[in-house]
Formats: C-alpha cells, structure tokens, sequence
C-alpha cells in the first residue's frame, strides 16, 4: 500500500491498535493493529492457536485486552458496560458490532423469529411489531422465512447459522464478526452459509472473517491477515496473500489448504 | 396371636390428625417458600465472583448440608438460645433450622442449574448487547430453570419427610400428633399407622407430578 492511498483512506469504522492478550503467562496477542474500514471484508487466516479467535473475541470486547485498545467510530472503548464521557461502554459497542459464532449458540427456549427478535426488543427497546417484521424480512433473506415459528433443535447445522445471522443482522449492525462459522457444519451445508455471507458482501456489510476455506477467503475479502504465533505476519490482497504467498510460513499454510 | 385393629378409638381423634397434618403442610410450605429466598441469596453471592461473598456462602452450605438434620433442630431450639442469651421460641426454632436446612440445598440445586447451561449461551447473549442481568433473566434462567425443575420437586418432597423431625423439640406436627394419640389410646399400631398413611397420601400425588414433570421436560429438550 502507497502513503498516498494511506493518507486517502477513510476513518476505520472499528480499529485495534497495538492490542495485546495474555491468557496466565502466555501471550496469545502480541501487539496487533487492525482498522476496518466502510464496507470492507478483511478475512482472518492463520494456524490453529494462533489467535484468530482471540483477535476477533476482543474487537467486540468479548474477551478482555490485555494491553492496547479498540476504538469504534474513533471513540475509545472502556472497560464498563456502559459509555461514559466520550469513551464508549462495552454495551454500545456490542450493540454496533454483530458476531456470529461457530456453533450458533441459538437461544433454544425461543422459537426461530424470537430469537431473531429478541435484541432489537430487549436490547434496542423497538416495538415488538416493528422488530418482527424486519425479523420476517431478514429471515427471507436467509432464506427461512417459513421457519420462523420452529425451534432450534428443530433446524440443520447450516439453517442454525442462517438465523444466527440473522439475528446478528436485527441489530442493525455496522460492522460483523464471523469466527469459523462454517467449521461445525456438514460439509454439504457449508455452501448456503457462505452463500449469505457473499451476499452481505456484496451489499457492502463490513466484516471481520475468520475462516479455513481459502477459496472463499479470497473470493469475498479485500483484505486478508495472515495471524501467526500472536502477530500479523502478512497482510494484502487476496492475490498477494493466498495466491502468491512470499512468506514461506504463510506458503505451507496456504499448500496445505490447496489440497 | 392374632391382633384385633381397633381405629374406632383412633378415628375419635382425627381432629388431632387434621391439625397435627395442617401444621406439617404449613411448615413445609413455609420452609420451602423461606428456603427458595435463602437458596437464591445464597446462589447470586456463589455466583457473584466476589471471593468473600461467594465463601461465606459456601461455608453456610456446607455446615447445612453435612450436619443431620435433627442435629440442627436440636442445636438451634437447645444450644443457639445459650449463645445468644435468651430462649428461642420452639416453633421459630423449627421454622428457622427447616428453611436454613432446605435452603442450602436449594442454592446448590440453583447453582447446579445455572452453571450447566453452555458459556456460548451467555455469549450470545452479551453479543447482541444484553447486559449481564439481561442475559441471566432473559436467556440463562428460563433455560436453568427447567433442568432444576426436577431436583427442586424432589427436594421439596423430602423436606415434607423432614417436617416430621420438628416434633423433637415439641413442634405439634402430625408425627407429634400420632405420639398424643398413641398416649391417649395406648394403640400404637393404628396410631402410627394412620400417621404413616397420611404421610404417603400427600407425598404420593407429589412424587407422580415429579415424575411426570421430569418426563414431559425430556421430551421437550
Ligand atoms: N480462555 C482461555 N484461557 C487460556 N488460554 C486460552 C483461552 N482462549 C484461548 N487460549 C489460548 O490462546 C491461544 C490462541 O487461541 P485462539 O482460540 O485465539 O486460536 P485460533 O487461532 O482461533 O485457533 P483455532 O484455529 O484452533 O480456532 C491458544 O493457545 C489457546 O489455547
Ligand atoms: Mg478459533
């Protein structure tokens, strides 16, 4: 990347910079600096326990830094839950910035529109009427408008991570953070979850994807990360990155992901 | 031998029966009404991540839960008034023992509940922006509650069998009631025997909605 286009860049929606975790004495995060800008899909890489996980648990400050700070809107999140003076609470943040998780963690006790319906009623005090027909019109979307009455236990891997989706998407968010969220699914099912995903790239959703399908990661980011040992050790485009690695760590990574 | 029953001389005491019942029935619902207060004190201060909140919790559950409990009765109606100087009316006493008793179990039964419900519940939770409170009553209790429905009912039977050791300390319960009985009529079979049938009368219909509840909640898990 040139100085200019640097300089050029817009304000970064949500940004970490320099953080660091530690788990006991080990450092999982070792200074890492990340911001996200408008409408941008930066896809996460690395190998397993490299911290993709952490990472991206700390940007929505569901896991406490150790060191550094996240900032949203260029305004410094503190540690409570509420904002106070300009710094922003822990609860504002999470109520701008979505995460879908791995294994969905679906609330089971509500139905599919209840669980989608659930924080623009509770969290963002919207009209129970109002919330669920944006629920109804998300749920068409994912394409499970007709399962909207169903319970959890009720649906297959992959329409469990459609709701969960679109229950992130309720919110109203600006920025979403997906980890691994096709890991636990059947490999036949993977398709329809990252199908919505592309989608909401294409309508410009800024995202933050920690992800094993390398095919995908270059398709839908713009940017990609390669984490390594708590460090972002390489960083650019898809090309440069997953098609053209230089880094010779990053080039058996991505080898034994060609297959 | 052949043993001639006689409840004719008993039945002239069912008012007594009736009573020594209604006094158990309200001991029981009372301990458990003040044991569910005790319990979810005590649960919220094991839960609280305060060090010395969550110990002293602790401490209490363990003395109630390993201690007999007529242990207990006869320690707080004979030794506590010692303690403190003064005298402890008996039925306080029970009221007393019978609720710390069941509570601690409950803030175990609670806790139990709680705890078992998977941390990416929690997670979610937090991540469309619940606070904790929000969190607890919105998505981890309605869940936890159904998986302690079962253990609670079943606590709650036992401590309608625990009543019965008020009468230790005078408490005129049914059990004490059957002792009267048996003193006026010198019949101690019918006496005890109807006591013991009063007993499975109102236990029994207890134990089958237990197990009926314990089944529809698997089904629907
Ligand atoms: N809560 C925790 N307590 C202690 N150590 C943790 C905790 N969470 C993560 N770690 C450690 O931090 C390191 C990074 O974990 P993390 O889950 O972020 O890796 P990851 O890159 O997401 O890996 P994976 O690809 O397997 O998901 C690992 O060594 C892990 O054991
Ligand atoms: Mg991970």
């Amino acid at each position: 990347m040139t100085a200019t286009s640097l300089s050029a860049a817009p304000a970064p929606v949500i940004e970490a910079i320099g953080l660091r975790k530690t788990f006991g004495h080990h450092e999982v995060l070792k200074g890492l600096d990340l911001g996200l800008a408008r409408g941008e899909v930066v896809a996460l890489i690395g190998p397993s326990g490299s911290g993709k996980s952490t990472f991206i648990r700390c940007l929505n400050r569901m896991e406490a830094p150790t060191g550094g700070e996240i900032r949203f809107r260029q305004k410094r999140v503190r540690d409570g839950f509420r904002d106070r003076g300009e710094d922003l609470g822990i609860g504002t943040l999470r109520r701008h910035v979505g995460m879908v998780f791995q294994h969905f963690n679906l609330f089971p006790h509500k139905t599919v529109l209840q669980n989608v319906t659930e924080g623009p009623v509770i969290v963002c005090k919207r009209p129970r009427r109002e919330a669920e027909e944006e629920a109804m019109a998300l749920l068409e979307q994912v394409g499970l408008a007709e399962k909207h009455s169903a319970y959890p236990n009720h649906l297959s891997g992959g329409q469990k991570q459609r709701v969960a989706i679109a229950r992130a998407l309720a919110m109203r968010p600006e920025v979403l953070l997906l980890d691994e969220v096709t890991s636990a699914l059947d490999p036949e099912l993977v398709g329809e979850v990252l199908a919505v995903i592309r989608a909401l790239a294409e309508a410009g959703m800024t995202m933050a994807i920690v992800t094993h399908e390398m095919a995908f990661a270059a398709e839908v980011a713009s940017r990609v990360l390669f984490l390594d040992q708590g460090v972002i050790a390489a960083e650019g485009s898809p090309a440069e990155v997953i098609l053209e690695p230089t880094n010779p760590r990053l080039q058996a990574f991505v080898a034994r992901f060609k297959g | 031998m052949t043993y001639t029953w006689d409840f004719h001389s008993v039945w002239q005491y069912r008012d007594l029966f009736m009573w020594g019942l209604w006094i158990s029935v309200v001991y029981t619902v009372g301990s458990i009404v003040f044991g569910v207060l005790i319990g979810f004190l005590t649960c919220s201060m094991r839960l609280s991540g305060w060090r010395m909140l969550s110990f002293i919790a602790r401490v209490y559950q363990e003395i109630f839960r390993t201690t007999p409990l007529l242990v207990q009765l006869l320690w707080f109606y004979y030794a506590f008034p010692l303690l403190v100087g003064g005298n402890i009316d008996n039925r306080v006493a029970a009221m007393l023992t019978l609720s710390l008793y069941v509570g601690a179990f409950y803030a175990e039964i609670f806790r139990g509940g709680i705890v078992s419900i998977d941390k990416g519940q929690r997670e979610a939770a937090a991540a469309i922006g619940m606070s904790p409170w929000q969190a607890m009553h919105r998505i981890i209790l309605p869940q936890a509650f159904k998986r302690m429905l079962p253990s609670f009912i079943n606590q709650s039977v036992i401590q309608f069998k625990n009543t019965s050791l008020v009468s230790v300390i005078s408490v005129a319960d049914l059990a004490y009631m059957a002792a009267v009985v048996n003193g006026q009529t010198y019949r101690p079979l019918e006496s005890y025997t109807v006591m013991a049938v009063l007993y499975i009368a109102m236990l029994l219909p207890m134990t089958q909605i237990a197990d009926w509840v314990e089944k529809r909640l698997r089904v629907s898990d």
